[in-house]
């Protein structure tokens, strides 16, 4: 059986942690309780990486539920292929159903069709198309997730500017440095950016 | 200059999924049944 050892800092423990692919193989062979190990294990990292791409709460419960009732019924047909492991399969699943949602929705809007029909809302408008929006959502998502690794007082001054449209002095005024400063904070954040796409080998153009 | 990156995130952030859909799954997971017959795998859930 392959066991790890885990330190408990709450009860300064050394605890023994079953690995994910002797717990898939307990739940392989009929062992409830392991599916409920892996969830509870997972619930916190999956549920983060679905709502940093979604935003949205009821939707990131809806394709964590999918992504587990594939999980669990690709084990029970025992069609689940042992190489990789546990966890990035279970992420490209949630990855997937994520791209299914944005396709649905962008490529096979609803419309209510009540006493008059308006074939205006059929035509074109100038939103992007599914596609674009997807590539926008991502890249989103992924400028987020990287403006948030940078040092708090670039990020403060990157919001004000980008995402607040602030001037330089109103940055100025409302964090209380000198123009000067947040001039060079918002350099050394783009530079900093800059480093992270790369490291991160992230296309962000559309 | 164009504002493409302006989307209001202004969200507080999901941490865990609910309990009620954890215990959704371990439902789901009891009551699924695949049998195989001739090689062909049927799905059923028992209620």
């Amino acid at each position: 059986m392959n066991l790890g050892l885990l330190f408990n800092p709450t009860s300064n423990v050394m605890v023994v942690q079953v690995e994910d692919s002797q717990l898939v193989k307990q739940y392989i062979q009929g062992d409830e309780k392991a599916i409920e190990a892996l969830i509870n294990r997972h619930n916190s990292r999956l549920t983060g990486f679905i709502y940093s791409k979604v935003g949205d709460r009821e939707l990131t419960e809806d394709i964590f539920q999918d992504t587990f009732m594939k999980v669990i019924r690709t084990l029970k047909r025992g069609a689940y292929n042992e190489e990789g492991k546990f966890l990035p399969w279970v992420m490209r699943i949630a990855h997937n159903l994520i791209i299914d949602h944005f396709r649905k929705h962008n490529r096979m809007p609803m419309y209510n069709s009540k006493e008059s029909y308006n074939i205006f809302s059929l035509l074109g408008d100038d939103k992007l198309n599914a596609e674009k929006q997807l590539i926008k959502e991502q890249i989103d998502s992924d400028l987020l997730r990287m403006i948030k690794e940078l040092p708090e007082d670039q990020q403060e001054v990157l919001e004000m500017r980008i995402y607040k449209d602030m001037s330089f002095k109103e940055i100025s005024d409302n964090t209380g440095v000198s123009i000067n400063t947040a001039l060079g904070r918002m350099r050394y954040a783009l530079i900093n950016l800059r480093k992270l796409v790369e490291a991160n080998n992230i296309v962000l153009t559309n | 200059m164009e504002k493409i990156y302006t989307k209001d995130q202004n969200k507080t952030k999901l941490v865990k999924a609910k309990p009620e859909t954890i215990q959704f799954l371990l439902s789901y997971s009891k009551s699924l049944n695949i049998t195989e017959v001739d090689g062909l795998q049927f799905e059923s859930n028992l209620n």
